[in-house]
């Protein structure tokens, strides 16, 4: 923090927060577009809709961290050191999210047994 | 780089009697206190992913999901259709604080107490702000929708059909809807009243059906997540008041130390904001 000055630095949050502000209301009109709202009748494929959210509030995220928190500059070790453990957490995402259409198939086949033959050998 | 660091005199007393493993300096150039708020969030951050990942399986987990514009769409004022704008101005509020928690600790690194004390306490207007918000939130959810960690009154149409409406022999048909709309089932003298509806499409067509509650572990989720997300602002706000108390009355002036103090609560106070983030995407927005 202390290569610059007080004034860039108030700059800095000033441009900061306006980013954040944009994107939250970019978000928010998207989804009320994708879904219908705002043109009737319009609507977006909903994988497309779930990746432009996640990217835009991921880098949200960064702005909070790197900005706000002063991640930006903090040394390189100290950074790694918090920054790295959260990467475990992309596999739990993949993982549970998957783990949980598991279970929506196989509550589905429970209730709809799929009707298997067995033919007889003579 | 061991040559580059002896040839400082100082350096090379410190190495002599025992080196950093003695104590004295700091890792990463961070003071103690503020490196271990980093960690603390770091394991704050896994628990609430903790959450929001059970959130996404539970959710995976079940044919059908609480619309959120349609569950989300009511404001003060007796407005309702308004989808997402209620959470949007939460949202912004929780920004607005981030920024003036920015501007505190800036004032704090020049040593300006009057400018540090003015923004944390603009800080902590915005975060009783957000906690009112959450508060009329909940209060119409539970009192007017009758949600609980329980019982979850949204379900969503699996089908196409058209309600039935009247009751007795003067049934008449109704509003349409269409497969993935979500509806709301209200109650009257303290039971749910569900609708009853005909199947227009598919292979049910033409049989009558009545709406289901929808999933139960909605509620328990929406409930339990934002709960520990707004715990988090309410007890960001009690030490916000305590730092501010201790920042107007001088303490810092003396630690000469540029209101470290005020730098870690402003840590705690961004995470706070960043769940925010991802509370807002997961369940609103997606």
């Amino acid at each position: 923090m202390s290569h610059i000055t007080y004034e860039e630095s108030k700059g800095l949050a000033t441009k900061t927060i306006l980013v954040l502000a944009v994107i939250t209301v970019g978000e928010v009109l998207f989804a009320l577009l994708g879904k219908g709202y705002l043109v009737s009748g319009f609507h977006l494929p909903h994988i497309l809709m779930g990746g432009v959210m996640i990217i835009l509030s991921a880098y949200k995220a960064y702005l909070i961290i790197y900005e706000f928190m002063h991640m930006k500059y903090e040394v390189p070790g100290l950074v790694k050191t918090v920054l790295f453990p959260t990467l475990l957490l992309v596999w739990a995402v993949i993982a549970f999210l998957a783990e949980g259409n598991y279970w929506n198939t196989s509550r589905a086949n429970v209730k709809n047994p799929v009707k298997t033959e067995v033919v007889k050998g003579h | 780089m061991a040559s580059d660091t002896l040839t400082h005199d100082h350096d090379l007393a410190h190495a002599q009697d025992g080196g950093s493993w003695k104590g004295g300096s700091e890792p990463f150039k961070a003071s103690y206190g503020k490196l271990m708020m980093w960690y603390f969030l770091l394991s704050d951050a896994f628990t609430f992913s903790g959450f929001l990942i059970a959130y996404g399986a539970l959710r995976f987990s079940v044919p059908t999901w609480p619309v959120p514009d349609f569950v989300f769409s009511t404001f003060p004022g007796g407005l309702h259709h308004k989808p997402l704008l209620f959470v949007t101005v939460m949202t912004f509020i929780l920004l607005a604080s981030s920024f003036t928690m920015v501007r505190a600790v800036q004032e704090g690194h020049r040593e300006n107490k009057n400018g540090v004390v003015f923004w944390m306490l603009l800080t902590i207007v915005g975060g009783l702000a957000f906690l009112g918000c959450q508060a009329w939130e909940w209060t119409t959810l539970m009192g007017e929708e009758h949600m609980s960690i329980t019982t979850n009154p949204f379900g969503t149409h699996t089908e196409n059909g058209v309600y039935m409406m009247g009751d007795g022999h003067d049934i008449k048909e109704g509003d349409t809807f269409t497969a993935g709309q979500s509806y709301l089932i209200h109650q009257h003298d303290g039971k749910f009243a569900p609708l009853q509806y005909k199947v227009t499409e598919g292979p049910d067509a033409g049989i009558v059906k009545e709406q289901q509650l929808g999933p139960k572990a909605f509620g328990a989720l929406f409930f339990f997540i934002t709960g520990f997300h707004g715990f988090h602002v309410l007890s960001g706000v009690a030490f916000l008041l305590i730092i501010c108390l201790n920042a107007a009355t001088g303490l810092y002036v003396k630690r000469k130390n540029g209101y470290e103090m005020v730098e870690k609560i402003g840590l705690y106070w961004h995470f706070v904001d960043l769940v925010w983030v991802f509370v807002f995407l997961c369940f609103y927005l997606l």
